[in-house]
């Protein structure tokens, strides 16, 4: 992205698809799904992971951009990834999309309260404030906190962080995998990979 | 349950998947399996001289037998040396099982003594790999692994293990049933896709089946041939696909691609129906793909659904494998006779006949290979390396079984030959193999000779020594204006290379000891070594330029002809 102020804002959301991957929570995922998207030069616009309702399993949320690939495409070669679980192309349904930003944005004693008004319209939080700065926190979509942005930029911003997005699917529809693991086998998923702690022995060979 | 060491568990959980052969070279951090490798005389260790061999060996073994091949190597530069041999298997969805320590777990991640992240570098050139921080992991690791290794779209896994790991012990808790939510291949192909395709290859004219790799490991030669007598469908392969379908069977037209035949090219780009089944539509196979044949209808048969409409937009897709989908089409599809079509292709392929060999006083090396083909009365299996002596030992070698044919198709990878060659021996012992290799490539990795003579391999070695990286001097002939630059060599005496080895050899310089030298090569029971100083100049036709459509192919021009 265009690292400059005024670059965060017009976007091209057009053909944007947001896809949800639920994968393993084991070391190295992370790296396996980047790793696809850049070698196959499918174009990023968000990612998020976490953990999910299924204890084990975490939950992606990319957004990609449908112009760099066919997403069909993209959902294909995620599945390929073993530790990939399940893939859903959330684009054609209704969905809730939030994603949170944290704008510092310079203030003064004069114009401190315009910034608080404009604040409440967006319902954005007052999470921070010092003499000549205030750090204001909104949960949206991508146009509410672009509109933010946009109004805090005559003031100066001097930081800005947004989490990407996350998404789900309205009503009962679920992306949730019902497929428990057999007891002994999900003990050694659980650490595979995964550092010993403890002290080891030393060796060099 | 047994406590065993990390060691043991490993060399036990490969024995429970069948593993007779491990190709490696050992090291300070697999030591300890090194050292327990004699508890299981079961398992054949073969030492090779560079890691590189050892994975080609492992690949040239799957891709001979059909089974899982196993290569080992120590930490740091023996992991990474395997690197070209696991990308080579990767390209070509060869089952090989790639195995390497690492340093101590106290030592991962600072950088220790020959530490190298193996998995992190070999993420997107396998299937799936591991690096295994416990002894209790190991059993369920290796069933795993070898599990994603051999089924579904086979392909390379490869597991790291920490020397501590090795020399801990832990319960042998081996799983019977593997279960990975992430991991489920199709099989079966559904049936309403099936039907669609059925109804599809009734209504065409000019159907045409390409059939690819992926007919070989599935096994499914037989299923093709019934699939296309009982519809009557002319049958291409592409260049890894050769053997999938006999070549002297009536509705075998060669295969296509960049140095495929003209009338299979000519067939593809005519068809009005596409049946690619096991085979990826690789840009070498279809020449420039936005020209390919407009208008064509594809049903495309594969395991991979991801390589389902890669390239191509396809009218059916049907995920499964070729095994099972083919008889079922075979059952849905009408008896038919396209003789008009195939009337067509004859006549293209009377006018342009591809495999002719001129009259020549020189040594051709299509002669050669020919020559080696009539001696063999094709039953040869032939292993080669990259560059023109692959593409003629593609053409004038007529194949008639799956797995007969083995060469680097997807990567390419020079040096192959040797090595893979003496994997295939390896996994036939009583075939007849023969190494057609390159000069060039040869010399990549020439030092597995010494694998030849330690096992008493009866390989036949043949290097088509033309004095050049021949492939890439005819690229630089035809698109860089003769502008020939670094690829004339100066090559080392090939036959006292082979007598340093104690390795019999025969050099070849006239047409007329060809036929003479092949007949004391099989004559002899062990090892040989035969050096064709073919003819330097001959180029591979036909072409489809780089870049160029398969419409495009152009054929031997006149002056090349004359020579
Ligand atoms: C110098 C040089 C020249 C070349 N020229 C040519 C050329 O002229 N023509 C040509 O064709 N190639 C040529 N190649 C090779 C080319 O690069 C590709 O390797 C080749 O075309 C791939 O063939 P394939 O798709 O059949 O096999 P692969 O690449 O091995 O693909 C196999 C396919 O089969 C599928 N599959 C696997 N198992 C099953 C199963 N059980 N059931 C169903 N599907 C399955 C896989 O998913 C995959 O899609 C050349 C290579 C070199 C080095
Ligand atoms: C490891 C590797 N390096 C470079 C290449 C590029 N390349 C393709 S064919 C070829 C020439 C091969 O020469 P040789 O082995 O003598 O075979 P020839 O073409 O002469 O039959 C080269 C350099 C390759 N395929 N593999
Ligand atoms: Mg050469």
């Amino acid at each position: 992205m265009n690292p400059s102020l005024n670059g965060h804002h017009p976007r091209k959301r057009a053909n944007y698809h947001t896809v949800v991957a639920i994968v393993e929570d084991k070391p190295g995922v992370l790296m396996r799904v980047a790793s696809l998207f850049r070698r196959r030069g499918f174009n990023i616009e968000s990612l998020t992971v976490g953990h999910s309702e299924m204890p084990g399993l975490s939950r992606m949320t990319i957004v990609v951009d449908g112009d760099s690939a066919p997403v069909e495409q993209v959902e294909k070669q995620l599945y390929k990834l073993i530790d990939v679980i399940k893939v859903s192309d959330l684009s054609q349904e209704d969905i809730v999309a939030r994603e949170l930003a944290m704008i510092k944005v310079r203030c003064n004693n004069v114009n401190r309260h315009e910034l608080l008004d404009i604040a409440n319209v967006f319902r954005a939080d007052v999470v921070d404030i010092a003499t000549n700065s205030i750090i204001l926190q909104v949960v949206g979509d991508e146009d509410k906190i672009d509109g933010l942005i946009k109004m805090c930029e005559p003031y100066g911003i001097r930081e800005l962080s947004r989490t990407g997005r996350i998404a789900m699917v309205r009503g009962t529809k679920t992306t949730t995998v019902h497929e428990p693991e057999p007891e002994r086998i999900a003990r050694i998923h659980q650490t595979q990979g995964r550092r010993v702690e403890g002290d080891l022995p030393f060796s060099s060979d | 349950m047994a406590r065993m060491t990390g060691a043991q568990m490993v060399l036990e959980g490969l024995q429970r998947e069948g593993v007779e052969v491990i190709f490696g070279y050992p090291g300070g951090v697999v030591l300890p399996l090194y050292d327990t490798l004699p508890q299981y005389p079961g398992i054949r260790h073969i030492l090779v001289r560079h890691e590189q061999g050892a994975a080609h060996m492992a690949d040239g073994y799957a891709r001979a037998s059909g089974r899982m091949g196993v290569c080992l190597g120590t930490s740091g530069p023996g992991a990474t040396n395997l690197v070209t041999g696991i990308c080579t298997a990767w390209m070509d969805s060869v089952p090989v099982f790639a195995l390497t320590g690492n340093v101590s777990r106290t030592l991962l991640g600072k950088d220790g003594f020959q530490e190298a992240d193996i998995t992190g570098i070999t993420h997107s050139i396998t299937k799936h790999n591991y690096l295994v921080m416990r002894p209790e992991e190991i059993p369920l690791t290796i069933r795993e692994a070898a599990h994603i290794c051999r089924t579904g779209r086979p392909g390379p896994v490869l597991v790291d293990i920490p020397k501590d790991v090795f020399q801990e012990s832990a319960e042998f808790d081996w799983p019977e049933q593997v279960h990975l939510r992430g991991y489920r291949p199709t099989y079966e192909g559904h049936a309403g896709m099936i039907r669609r395709a059925a109804e599809l290859i009734d209504q065409a004219r000019r159907p045409i089946i390409i059939a690819g790799h992926g007919v070989i490991w599935s096994d499914a030669q037989d299923e093709l041939v019934a699939l296309a007598e009982k519809a009557e469908i002319p049958v291409i392969t592409t260049f890894l696909g050769i053997g999938a379908f006999p070549e002297a069977h009536r509705l075998s037209y060669g295969w296509l691609g960049m140095h495929g035949m003209f009338y299979a090219n000519m067939a593809a780009d005519n068809a009005d129906l596409v049946i690619g089944v096991g085979m990826r539509f690789d840009d070498r196979a279809m020449g420039r793909f936005k020209d390919f044949n407009p208008g064509v209808k594809i049903i495309h048969i594969d395991i991979d659904p991801a390589e389902i409409g890669k390239n191509f937009p396809t009218a059916v897709p049907i995920v499964g494998s070729a095994k099972n989908v083919l008889p079922r089409l075979t059952e849905h599809v009408r008896e038919a006779k396209h003789t008009e079509w195939l009337q067509w292709i004859d006549q293209v392929r009377e006018e342009h006949p591809s495999l002719h060999i001129r009259e020549s006083r020189r040594m051709l090396p299509q002669y050669v290979v020919r020559t080696l083909y009539e001696e063999t009365e094709g039953n040869a299996t032939i292993v080669t390396g990259v560059g023109q002596h692959q593409m003629w030992a593609g053409q004038h070698y007529f194949y008639k079984r799956p797995r007969q044919l083995i060469s680097s198709g997807g990567l390419g990878t020079m040096g192959f030959e040797l090595p893979g060659a003496i994997g295939a021996q390896v996994a036939l012992p009583d075939a007849e193999v023969w190494a057609i290799c390159g000069d060039g490539g040869f010399q990549m990795t020439m030092q597995e000779l010494a694998v030849v003579v330690d096992e008493n391999l009866p390989l036949k070695i043949a290097i088509f020594n033309n004095g050049y990286l021949g492939m890439v001097r005819q690229w630089q002939q035809l698109f860089y204006d003769r502008n020939f630059v670094a690829v004339a060599m100066t090559q080392p005496d090939f036959c006292k290379i082979a007598d340093a080895y104690g390795i019999r050899a025969i050099r070849v310089e006239t047409k007329a000891e060809v036929a003479p030298a092949i007949r004391e090569a099989r004559a002899h029971k062990g090892p040989i070594l035969i050096d064709f100083m073919i003819d330097q100049e001959e180029n591979v036709w036909p072409m489809v330029p780089a870049g160029a459509a398969l419409s495009e192919t152009i054929e031997a021009p006149a002056e090349e002809l004359a020579r």
